[in-house]
C-alpha cells in the first residue's frame, strides 16, 4: 500500500558525524575497498576541504544555525566535478537580461548634475537647462539604454527640477521622499500581486542618490541636512562637492572634514563602500567633482590629481555597481516593505504571541473585502431593482395616457362621423324633395304650356270661324 | 501544464524597444566591471543546488550520485541485510557543501527508497509531490513574513532524475503517469538506469521509443522547449532533446586500473565499463547538463516557473483551505474539492485537471 499523504522527511542523522579540526588531509567516509591497486587514494586532482563543522561563510550567518542544525558535513571529492562554471552561468544569464541601474541626482540648479553624468557615462545626454523660477520640486526621470561590449544596461537618471530655488524651501525634499516610496511601492505591488513576473519587471527603485553639495566652504546648509536626513534611510547617499574648482585646494580639504564631521554628528547615514576584499578601500565617500564647461576639457578632467572624478567613476560603475542594488534591495527595500505592511495591519505576530502568518491577516482582509463586496452587490441589486420598478410604473402611466388619448380621439371621430352621416341624409332628403319638385313644376309646365297651346288654337279656331 | 505552455520564458527579459536608441559613448566607461563583481559576489555567497532522484531500487540511484559528486554522497549503496526494505515510501534527504576552486556549492540530494516496489503502486507518486509542494511552501512562507531573511535558504527542487529501467521496451504505465504528473511541478530529466545491461542498438530503439511515448503523453521533460528564448538555446537544446534525452547512463564508484589510468568503472568477466567514455555510456552528458552547463537553468526555471505556478494555485486556494496557526498542510496537487462556489480560477484549473488526466 502506498503511504499516507504525510511525508515523512527524514535528514539521514545517523549517517553524519562532524569531524574535528584535526583531519586535514584524509578522505571522508570509509576508504575504498575494491582499490586493488595501493595507490594513494588521492590523486593529483583531488580536492580538500579543510574540514570545518559550519562550511558556509561566515557572512551568511543565517545560513550557518541552520547549517548546524541540518548537521552538514563536508564531503571530499575525488576528483573534478565542474562546476566552477557556476559564475560563468550566472554570468551568462545576467547578460541576457541585462542590467539596470538608476541614479537619482539632487541638487540645486545649475549645480552641475546633468554635466556630471554625462561625463560619468561618457556621453551626451540630451538635456535642456532648467530654470530657476519653478514654484516646487519636481523629478524628471529618463531612462537610457547603454551598451559596452556585450554587457547592456539600462541607465535611468532622475533630476530634480527647481531644488532649491524656492523662497519658502520647506517643502524642497517631501516630492523627492514620495519619489522614491513610490517607486518602492511599486515594486512591492508587483511583489504583492498573485500572477507576478518578477523577472521581467523593469525595477525602478532608486539604487544610489548622488547628492551635490554647493562648495560655499563653510558648513552644511540646512536644506541639505534635512534633506539627507530625510533620505538617508531610503536611499544609498553619495554626497559630492559640486564644482570644486571655484575654492582652493586647501579650503576644499577643510570643507571636506567640516561635512563629514557634520554629518556625522547629526547622525545621518551615507552610503559605506564595502572594504573586505576591495583593492581600493575607500571609507570616505566623500569627493569633489569638477564638471567640465564642454566635452572638449574631458582629457584633462580626467586626470588624477587634478580631481576625485575618475575615482568617484571607478566607485561608483566599476567596483560598486553591484553593491550598491544589492543594499537598495536587501535593506531599504525590506525596511520600506516591512514598514508598509506592518501599517497596513499585517504582523507576524498574532496578539498572543502565536506566529502569525501573512496569510491568515491576508485571508482575513480578503474575507473583509469579499463580504464588503458582497454587501456592495446587494445594494446595487436592491437600486437596480428600484429603478426598475420606477421605469415600469412611469412607462405604464405613459401607456394609460396614451389609451386614453386614444380613446378619446376615436369617440370624436365616431361622433364627427355620424354628423356627418346625418348632413349627408338630409342633403339626401333635401335632393329627392329637390328633384320631385322639378319634376311636378315640369309637368306643371308642360301642363300649361299644353293649355296655352289648346287655348291658342281655339282662339285661332274662332277667329277662322268668325272669318267664315 | 497550460500554465506551462503560456507562461513567459523565464530567464531573459529583452527589454522591449527601448525609448532611446542605445547611446554613443566616447569612451570605455567601465560598465563591463559589473560582470566581475557579479562573480565576485557569488563566490562570496556561494550556490545551492537541491537534486532528487526517483527510482526503483536496485537501479543504480545512489551510485550515480555518488559518481556524479565525485564523492560519497551515501555512506553506503548497498543496502545492508539488517535493514528491511521499506515497506512505504519514505524521503531521505542529505546535505553536502563541496567546494571546487574557491566555489561553494551547497548540495542536497534527496533519496526515495521504496518507489514503485510495493504490489499495488497507486499513487506512489503523492508522497514525492508532497515533498516538493512541501519546500515550496516553506519557501512561500519565507517570502511572505514582514521580516524575511536576507538570503531564504533555497531547498527547492531543482532537478529531478528518473532513473527508467533498462527493460529495452517502452515506458511502463508507472513511469508514465509519474512522469506526467511531475513534469508540471518540477523540472524531471529521465535517464536509461543500468545502461550496460543494453546493446548500443537496444539503446537507440529504446530511446527513441521512450521519446515516442514522452511525445504521446504529452509530458514536457527538461530541457523544456518553450523555455528556450533565443536562437542558440533552441539549437542547443533541440540537440538534446532530439538525440540525448534519456541519458542512458552507467553508474560506478569503483576505481580501476584501465591501461594505466585510474578509471571509475564496472569490471565485469569481460572487461571493464568506463563511466566517463562517451563511447560506453553517457554519463558525461548528464554531467554535464546537470552542472556544467544547465545547472543555473534549472534554478532558474524552477525558481520562476515552478515555483511562481504553485504560489498562485496556493494564493488563490489559500481562502478555502482551513485556517491554521500559520502553516497550513497541502494536500498533494489533484483536484481540489471546492466547499464554496468561490474561485473559478481553481475550478476552470481542476476541470483542466481532469481533462489532462483523461488525455
Amino acid at each position: 500500500m502506498a503511504s499516507s499523504d504525510e511525508t515523512r522527511l527524514l535528514v539521514s542523522p545517523s549517517h553524519c558525524s562532524s569531524y574535528a579540526a584535526a583531519a586535514a588531509g584524509t578522505a571522508f567516509g570509509d576508504p575504498r575497498p575494491s582499490c586493488s591497486h595501493g595507490a594513494p587514494l588521492m590523486s593529483p586532482h583531488s580536492f580538500h576541504m579543510m574540514s570545518k563543522t559550519a562550511c558556509i561563510s561566515p557572512q551568511v550567518s543565517d545560513c550557518d544555525t541552520q547549517t548546524k542544525k541540518e548537521n552538514i558535513r563536508s564531503l571530499t571529492m575525488c576528483g573534478h566535478v565542474g562546476f566552477e562554471s557556476l559564475p560563468d552561468q550566472l554570468v551568462d544569464r545576467s547578460i541576457q537580461q541585462g542590467f539596470c541601474f538608476n541614479i537619482l541626482c539632487v541638487g540645486e540648479t545649475g549645480i552641475g548634475k546633468s554635466t556630471l553624468i554625462n561625463t560619468l557615462f561618457n556621453t551626451s545626454f540630451e538635456e535642456h537647462e532648467s530654470s530657476h523660477f519653478c514654484p516646487n520640486v519636481r523629478l524628471k526621470a529618463q531612462t537610457y539604454e547603454l551598451q559596452e561590449s556585450n554587457v547592456r544596461l539600462k541607465l535611468t537618471v532622475v533630476y530634480t527640477v527647481g531644488f532649491g530655488d524656492q523662497i519658502n524651501k520647506e517643502e524642497s525634499y517631501q516630492p523627492i521622499v514620495d519619489y522614491i516610496d513610490g517607486q518602492f511601492d511599486a515594486y512591492l505591488q508587483e511583489e504583492l500581486k498573485i500572477k507576478r513576473s518578477l523577472f521581467s519587471y523593469h525595477d525602478s527603485r532608486i539604487h544610489v542618490c548622488l547628492y551635490f553639495i554647493a562648495p560655499t566652504g563653510h558648513s552644511l546648509r540646512t536644506l541639505d541636512l534635512l534633506t539627507m536626513k530625510s533620505l538617508d534611510s531610503k536611499v544609498n547617499i553619495i554626497p559630492l562637492i559640486a564644482k570644486a574648482d571655484t575654492i582652493s585646494k586647501t579650503e576644499l580639504q577643510k570643507f571636506k572634514v567640516k561635512l563629514m564631521s557634520e554629518l556625522v554628528c547629526n547622525g545621518v547615514q551615507i552610503y559605506q563602500f564595502p572594504t573586505d576584499d576591495e583593492t581600493t578601500a575607500k571609507i570616505n565617500a566623500s569627493m569633489n567633482v569638477s564638471p567640465p564647461a564642454s566635452p572638449t576639457p574631458m582629457n584633462i578632467m580626467e586626470n588624477e590629481n587634478h580631481c576625485d572624478f575618475v575615482k568617484l567613476r571607478e566607485m561608483l560603475i566599476c567596483t560598486n555597481m553591484e553593491d550598491l542594488r544589492e543594499q537598495t534591495h536587501a535593506r531599504h527595500y525590506e525596511l520600506y516593505r516591512r514598514c508598509k505592511l506592518e501599517e497596513m495591519g499585517f504582523s507576524d505576530m498574532s496578539p498572543e504571541n502565536k506566529p502569525l502568518s501573512l496569510q491568515e491577516t491576508y485571508e482575513a482582509k480578503r474575507h473583509e473585502f469579499y463580504g464588503e463586496r458582497q454587501r456592495k452587490e446587494e445594494e446595487m441589486k436592491q437600486m437596480f431593482v428600484q429603478r426598475v420598478k420606477e421605469k415600469e410604473a412611469i412607462l405604464k402611466e405613459a401607456e394609460r395616457e396614451l389609451q386614453a388619448k386614444f380613446e378619446h380621439l376615436k369617440r370624436a371621430h365616431q361622433e364627427e362621423r355620424m354628423r356627418l352621416e346625418e348632413k349627408r341624409r338630409i342633403l339626401e332628403e333635401e335632393t329627392v324633395a329637390f328633384a320631385k319638385k322639378k319634376a311636378t313644376s315640369e309637368i306643371f309646365q308642360s301642363q300649361s304650356f299644353m293649355a296655352s297651346s289648346a287655348t291658342v288654337r281655339k282662339e285661332k279656331d274662332r277667329k277662322n270661324f268668325n272669318y267664315m | 501544464m497550460d500554465t506551462l505552455r503560456q507562461s513567459p520564458s523565464p530567464c531573459s527579459s529583452r527589454p522591449s524597444s527601448p525609448r532611446t536608441p542605445p547611446f554613443e559613448m566616447f569612451g570605455p566607461v567601465g560598465i563591463e566591471a559589473v560582470l566581475d563583481q557579479l562573480k565576485i559576489k557569488a563566490m562570496k555567497t556561494g550556490f545551492e543546488f537541491n537534486i532528487m532522484v526517483v527510482g526503483q531500487s536496485g537501479l543504480g540511484k545512489s551510485t550515480m550520485v555518488n559518481t556524479l559528486f565525485k564523492s560519497k554522497v551515501w555512506k553506503s549503496a548497498m543496502p545492508s541485510l539488517e535493514v528491511p526494505t521499506p515497506q512505504t515510501l519514505e524521503l531521505h534527504s542529505v546535505s553536502h557543501v563541496i567546494e571546487e576552486k574557491g566555489l561553494k556549492l551547497k548540495l542536497t540530494v534527496t533519496d526515495t527508497p521504496g518507489f514503485g516496489d510495493q504490489i499495488n503502486n497507486d499513487k506512489c507518486w503523492d508522497p514525492v509531490l508532497g515533498y516538493i509542494n512541501q519546500q515550496y511552501e516553506q519557501y512561500l512562507q519565507e517570502e511572505l513574513l514582514i521580516t524575511r531573511q536576507r538570503h531564504i535558504p533555497d531547498t527547492r527542487v531543482h532537478c529531478c532524475v528518473y532513473f527508467v529501467p533498462p527493460t529495452g521496451h517502452c515506458l511502463r504505465p508507472l513511469d508514465i503517469e509519474f512522469l506526467r504528473r511531475l513534469c508540471r511541478t518540477v523540472n524531471v530529466v529521465p535517464v536509461i538506469a543500468r545502461a550496460d545491461s543494453l546493446t548500443i542498438e537496444e539503446r537507440e530503439a529504446f530511446r527513441s521509443r521512450i521519446q515516442q511515448n514522452l511525445k504521446t503523453h504529452c509530458i514536457e521533460v527538461y530541457p523544456q522547449k518553450c523555455f528556450d528564448e533565443d536562437i542558440n538555446d533552441s539549437i542547443l537544446n533541440g540537440k538534446i532533446r532530439q538525440e540525448q534525452i534519456p541519458f542512458a547512463v552507467v553508474g560506478a564508484d569503483q576505481e580501476h586500473l584501465v591501461n594505466g589510468r585510474c578509471v571509475l568503472g564496472r569490471k565485469t568477466k569481460w572487461g571493464i565499463i568506463e563511466v566517463e567514455n562517451i563511447a560506453h555510456c553517457e554519463f558525461l552528458l548528464l554531467r554535464d547538463l546537470l552542472i556544467r552547463s544547465h545547472l543555473q537553468d534549472l534554478k532558474d526555471i524552477t525558481h520562476n516557473v515552478h515555483y511562481e505556478n504553485y504560489r498562485v494555485i496556493r494564493l488563490n486556494e489559500s481562502h478555502q483551505l482551513p485556517r491554521g496557526p500559520g502553516w497550513v498542510n497541502l494536500a498533494p496537487a489533484s483536484p481540489v474539492q471546492l466547499t464554496s462556489p468561490g474561485c473559478l480560477k481553481v475550478r476552470r484549473r481542476a476541470q483542466k485537471d481532469s481533462k489532462d488526466d483523461e488525455c
